[in-house]
């Protein structure tokens, strides 16, 4: 019989894991090895810097709170959606990305090209509540952050950690990693009173505004052209008042 | 005392060997714990899906659907699906090899340290510690007990099956050795990371390569923990319910050494049009396509399983589940070759369809087996009947039912939404802005929720039925003397 080899198989336990185990090996090492011997994702795009303390922070609230679960931050090489959000996404721009953020459903917009494209203080409502901006979203409010001041006590152990992986961070950004964080958060606090938000002591150097900076920063470490809104020809009935529609 | 039984053991019906004395305590506490854990999964899933329709229902910082979506996958995956995979293949491996597990200790050590995972997780997650990386959430302190629980499950399963006194290994034992063998690769691959503080690492693979990685794990995790155990499952209890042996063994030999094959390179499906270079999504393509092959071999060995038995299929519900089951695995290994075929994938990926199609197999197929596999198991291991066919009955349907009108409209509001992305004017400009294709799809994400709610209610009966059932064995559970056939020295 056609399968009496098999037969023999079926009584050697160790002999048919062994087995079973080089099956599911081989797809992984062609799938997963040489990825790292190809130019292009291993090099970073030109101009690349790796993230500030307070955007490596904001990065980090970012996954804490799941922003990932709704947005996708991988622009596809799509006329309409580059047309949407800007250049597709290239592999080189990733490399200071640990973990990767592409996420894989778009409840919300794609965010890899979001940095510049609304002022912080936009961001700063939205936060508050998406639903100010644009009655439709169906975006969970983040108050809450505004309202908790960053937690520092790690940040220059996490840029320790990185550079060990290969992130080109200084000693003295090691050593001032809290110092940076607090000075770009005056700078994003300073910016956003200017546009009339009023914050206290503790919204000024909150979880919100270390948020701001890594949204501010997305999409920007590389030459392209800044993104323009999209251009969506509608009815003025139908257009949303503010910004939000992208 | 051990409620430990031999009633069906092989062995002493034979009489002639010291007769064997299952464990069934653990897949007792198994196939309780799962079905609690599954409970609580999907009570959060309902939830997170009233939150979509509704994001009023989103709760101040731990309880919204960012920190709450993780729980719902990992409690479905981890808690629900792999505690009924523990509890079935504890259960089957004892008998198909008539033989008790290989030890206690570590029987005791997996229960006890997979509940205390799954709670680790819940409390981990709510309180925003997260990876971020999808059915990887977990950071890496129970990432460590993760790999240490499933090294007790490989010692005590791999020695279970080393020591047989069966000669030969049935298919369904193979399924099980590659769901050990690959799970415990995907895992401790994918989890490299290092750590800043307790709650907090960062991963060793950076951008492209951490997202190849990840969907190298995360489809196979669809394929080593909710599809190939579960075959598994179907390849045990599907003969077992229907009183019939399984259709073809050569069949089952094809299926199980083509599906593992072929299933871990289909993982780029999940990046097609990213910055991965374009041969691996290709190969994922490809890969994807020729696993409609064995995968439908598979569900038609379990159907044709049925081949003059189909009769029962009116009055049992338990072969229903497993027939819907299996159907729903045909269409949902249809469905995802599809979905990786470029031209497809360019409009579902970033939709609603891509979470109907995980509902389909994981409703239809995963969790309609688990059910069927728990209805099995309870009744024998309290040593009765069921408390009430009727209420099984009901529970097949509303979990039928409740899947219609889950998938339905994510299909819907999936191509909706996809289509609404790259609609354009006659100038070239887009037609519609981001927020019109939310505001769109609003109407489907309240009745995704009403399907999840009458899926959802269905797990209910059946808590209620396993409870009753429980406590009818209970009330009329044999003196130990009855239970144990054979001197305790005889056991092993």
């Amino acid at each position: 019989m056609a399968y009496e080899w098999h037969r023999k198989l079926e009584v050697k336990e160790l002999t048919l894991s062994v087995l079973a185990f080089v099956a599911v090996v081989i797809g992984g090492l062609v799938l997963l090895i040489p990825p790292y011997f190809l130019q292009g994702t291993i090099e970073p795009v030109t101009g690349l810097k790796p993230y500030s303390a307070l955007e490596l922070e904001g990065r980090d609230l970012y996954i804490r709170e799941g922003c990932n679960t709704c947005h996708s931050q991988q622009v596809r090489p799509l006329q309409t959606e580059t047309a949407r959000y800007g250049h597709y996404s290239v592999a080189g721009e990733g490399i200071y990305d640990r973990p990767f953020l592409w996420g894989s459903r778009r409840t919300g917009p794609d965010l890899a090209r979001i940095g510049a494209k609304y002022p912080d203080s936009w961001h700063w409502i939205h936060f508050r509540d998406p639903r100010e901006i644009e009655p439709r979203s169906n975006m969970p409010s983040f108050a809450f952050l505004a309202t908790r001041a960053l937690d520092t006590s790690l940040t220059a152990r996490k840029l320790e950690v990185l550079r060990s992986l290969g992130h080109p961070y200084t000693d003295a950004e090691i050593a001032n990693a809290a110092q940076d964080a607090e000075r770009q958060a005056g700078e994003v606090a300073a910016r956003l009173r200017q546009d009339g938000v009023v914050l206290d002591e503790t919204a000024a150097r909150s979880e919100t505004v270390a948020l701001i900076a890594y949204l501010q920063r997305l999409g920007r470490g590389i030459a392209f052209q800044p993104t323009p809104a999209p251009t969506v020809t509608q009815t003025a009935a139908d257009a949303p008042a503010a910004p939000g529609g992208r | 005392m051990t409620r430990s039984e031999s009633l069906d053991s092989p062995a002493s019906r034979a009489g002639a060997e010291p007769a064997v004395v299952y464990d069934m305590d653990v897949v007792r506490g198994f196939a309780l714990s799962a079905l609690i854990w599954g409970i609580v999964g999907m009570t959060v899933g309902l939830v997170i899906a009233l939150q979509l329709a509704w994001p009023e229902l989103n709760v101040g910082p731990y309880l919204h659907f960012g920190r709450l979506r993780p729980i719902h996958t990992n409690a479905v995956i981890f808690g629900f699906t792999l505690g009924v995979v523990f509890a079935g293949s504890y259960y089957a491996v004892q008998r198909l090899c008539r033989v008790r597990l290989f030890s206690d200790g570590l029987s005791r050590l997996h229960l006890w340290l997979w509940n205390a995972i799954i709670v680790g997780a819940a409390v981990s997650l709510v309180l925003g510690h997260s990876t971020s990386k999808e059915y990887a959430e977990l950071e890496w302190p129970l990432d460590v007990a993760v790999v240490v629980m499933w090294v007790v499950y490989g010692i005590n399963f791999l020695g279970t099956v080393a020591r047989r006194r069966e000669r030969s290994m049935y298919a369904a034992l193979w399924f099980w050795i590659s769901t050990i063998l690959t799970v415990a690769m995907l895992y401790v691959f994918n989890n490299l990371e290092m750590p800043v503080s307790l709650g907090k690492s960062y991963s060793i693979y950076a951008g492209v390569h951490d997202a190849n990685i990840q969907w190298w794990y995360g489809h196979n995790a669809v394929g080593f923990v909710l599809t190939v155990p579960i075959l598994g499952l179907m390849y045990y209890y599907l003969p077992k319910q229907a009183g019939r042996p399984i259709f073809s063994h050569r069949l089952s030999i094809l299926h199980f050494w083509s599906l593992i094959f072929l299933y871990i390179w289909a993982g780029p499906h999940h990046l097609i049009y990213s910055p991965l270079p374009d041969w691996a999504q290709s190969l994922g393509t490809v890969f994807s396509v020729m696993l409609i092959l064995p995968s439908w071999g598979g569900m038609l060995n379990g159907l044709l399983t049925l081949r003059g038995a189909w009769d029962k299929l009116r009055t049992d519900p338990l072969l229903k589940m497993m027939v819907v089951g299996l159907t729903f695995y045909g269409m949902s290994t249809f469905e995802g070759p599809m979905m990786a075929v470029k031209t497809v994938n360019s409009l579902s990926h970033f939709t609603n369809w891509t979470i109907g199609h995980v509902h389909s197999g994981a409703l239809g197929w995963v969790a309609l087996t688990c059910f069927a596999v728990l209805y099995y198991l309870v009744p024998r291991l309290w040593h009765t009947t069921l408390w009430s066919v009727r209420l099984a009955e009901a529970h097949f349907w509303l979990a039928t039912g409740g899947l219609v009108l889950y998938v339905t409209p994510m299909w819907i509001s999936g191509v909706t939404q996809g289509l609404m992305w790259r609609a354009t004017n006659p100038d070239g400009s887009l037609a519609y802005t981001f927020i019109e294709t939310v505001a769109a799809i609003h109407v489907y994400d309240v009745l995704r929720a009403g399907g999840g709610a009458l899926f959802l209610s269905g797990a209910f009966l059946m808590l209620y039925n396993v409870v009753r059932t429980i406590q009818q064995g209970e009330s009329r559970a044999p003196a130990p003397s009855a239970l144990v056939a054979a001197p305790a020295a005889g056991a092993r």
